[in-house]
């Protein structure tokens, strides 16, 4: 009696959730694998033809999709250094003692609360006309051009702007990590006699690992999904130099309407990003045992 | 000595958290200068303050209604997420069996997967749903609102799970001894409890659900059920030129955050915190 009693108060604390749970995650996922064996279109009227493995296997032959895992790869490495060490650099800067740390602390922070597609919209006046007339007036045309025109420069335009989201977060994780550095071991080197930098490179830095390991990982996955950035900076533009994995995963579904094929890629997506993200929970773990 | 370095730390202390918010004042003096002005001077201040672009944008993009639009989709989603995960996470530690942890498995596994892997699937499910019940999964802000629940869940039972192992079963069992319900135990007890959690929650779903684009521009296709980044994008589609009307558009959807913003901060920059590390 008292266990049925039980039974009914568990199924009715989680049952709700777990039903939409399943019918928004769990159901489209595996819906999700059986589509990417198929070819096609979208339209419900129109057969799906069975495929087999020729969506995987033509991945590897798509040139655009290939470049686009190139570029987000590149986007990434370049994103990882600029993040961490901005987001490093604002967490010392206002763990100092200084009075205005606080305030600047919520200031740069900021940007990170804005959604990445109204970020990059704004950016794509400061890239483009904003450069433009800069350059114009001060007479450095070679640094301050329409940086969105130019394969190269739009990639590190997007790097930019991702810097600029991200580096606010990364120094609130940061932070935490430095306001656990007991005062104590700081005050016993000084006593030794070390210096400023001493102190940074043989206390503080290996002190700071388990929160490298955090933001670099988070900073690894948040770049390798960006999307809203992305499509609002340079929809993937010119001539799909920036077009990262996300969004050719999207134009393949939605634009050129090859469900199964896009299909296919976004499963292929998942598994880079389990990958990536096992690995993190794995070097995370094996250091917290070592700290 | 010492004082003049204290001085210069903090002058460079301002100097570097303004230099990093130029972008923002690039955009607001922007929006009060007329087109000529904006390519004769990006970088100046505005010669006078007038706010047509602002009442022409606030029209163009319907600017109150997507407002009040977003404003329901986020108050109650969040809800709904707060209410139904906390519940689930109660249950799922205080009754300790296999199916729990099967559970509790499955969402935090669940965790690894893009958005991208099943917007397509989810959208051809939705559908499939909406015609043989006749609802309006798509389309519709309770759809909208439903399948929000649905993608935070896990990180949210997450983060509820963690805290709730930390709490000491026995003042439940003395409620338990009293006769009160299961329900009224976890509204009367354990809910005030989870309060740090609930805000770190809170906060956390409040950003990501206000600022997403990607899911209501796949749901939402009537032009008035729009949420803000949905109206953006397509106010960008139609007056890219007019720099000085989308600068205003632009701080209008951003004022709103930094509002919410001032008088979160404290519980944002914690939240924040205690959310990552976990």
């Amino acid at each position: 009696m008292i266990r049925n009693k039980d039974r009914l108060w568990y199924a009715l604390f989680t049952v709700p959730l777990l039903f939409i749970f399943i019918t928004v995650v769990i159901i489209p996922f595996f819906v999700g694998i059986f589509y990417s064996f198929f070819t096609w279109d979208g339209i419900p009227a129109n057969p799906k033809i069975y495929a087999g493995f020729d969506n995987y296997i033509n991945l590897f032959k798509d040139q655009r999709f290939m470049a686009s895992a190139w570029h987000t790869i590149l986007f990434t490495i370049m994103a990882l250094v600029s993040v961490n060490i901005l987001g490093l650099a604002f967490a010392l800067l206002v763990t100092s003692k200084l009075r205005s740390a606080k305030a600047a602390r919520t200031l740069l922070f900021m940007p990170n609360l804005i959604g990445g597609l109204i970020l990059g919209y704004i950016w794509k006046f400061i890239f483009s006309d904003g450069f433009r007339i800069i350059g114009e007036t001060t007479g450095f045309k070679s640094v301050f051009f329409n940086w969105l025109l130019d394969p190269q420069y739009a990639l590190f335009a997007t790097v930019a702007v991702f810097t600029w989201q991200m580096a606010g977060y990364m120094m609130i994780i940061y932070l935490a990590g430095l306001q656990g550095i007991p005062n104590d071991i700081f005050e016993a080197a000084k006593v030794d006699g070390a210096g400023g930098w001493q102190k940074l490179l043989k206390i503080t830095f290996p002190l700071l690992m388990p929160c490298f390991t955090i933001c670099l990982f988070l900073s690894l996955a948040n770049s390798f999904k960006i999307f809203d950035v992305n499509l609002s900076l340079t929809k993937g533009g010119p001539a799909n130099a920036t077009e990262m994995f996300a969004m050719n995963i999207y134009n393949e579904i939605f634009g050129y309407g090859n469900f199964g094929y896009g299909q296919a890629k976004a499963i292929l997506f998942f598994v880079v990003i389990a990958v990536i993200t096992l690995t993190q929970v794995y070097i995370t773990k094996k250091r917290e045992v070592q700290m | 000595m010492r004082k003049s370095g204290k001085l210069f730390g903090e002058v460079s202390l301002w100097v570097i958290a303004l230099a990093f918010l130029s972008p923002i004042y690039i955009m607001l003096v922007n929006s009060f200068k007329n087109r000529q002005e904006l390519y004769s001077n990006a970088l100046a201040l505005p010669s006078r303050l007038s706010f047509e672009y602002y009442s022409s944008a606030l029209k163009k993009m319907n600017f109150l209604v997507t407002f009040g639009n977003s404003m329901y989709v986020t108050v109650v989603s969040v809800i709904f997420i707060v209410v139904l995960t906390s519940m689930t996470a109660w249950m799922l530690v205080r009754t300790d069996n296999a199916l729990s942890k099967f559970i509790f498995m499955t969402f935090v596994a669940t965790m690894l997967i893009p958005f991208q892997t099943l917007m397509m699937p989810l959208m051809q499910f939705m559908d499939l749903i909406g015609r043989t019940f006749h609802i309006s999964m798509l389309n519709s802000h309770e759809g909208l609102i439903y399948m929000n629940i649905g993608f935070h869940a896990s990180m949210a039972v997450f983060l509820y799970h963690g805290f709730i192992k930390s709490i000491p079963v026995a003042l439940e069992e003395a409620a338990t001894i009293d006769g009160c319900s299961k329900f009224a135990i976890f509204w009367k007890i354990i809910f005030p409890m989870l309060k740090p959690t609930t805000v770190t929650v809170m906060i956390l779903n409040v950003i990501s659900i206000w600022n997403d684009y990607l899911l209501p521009s796949l749901t939402l296709s009537s032009k008035g059920l729009r949420t803000i980044p949905l109206s953006t994008f397509y106010f960008f589609g139609e007056f890219t030129i007019q720099w000085n009307l989308a600068m205003a558009g632009l701080t209008m959807t951003i004022i709103p955050v930094v509002i919410f913003y001032a008088f979160s901060q404290k519980y944002i920059i914690k939240g924040i915190g205690e959310g990552a590390v976990k």
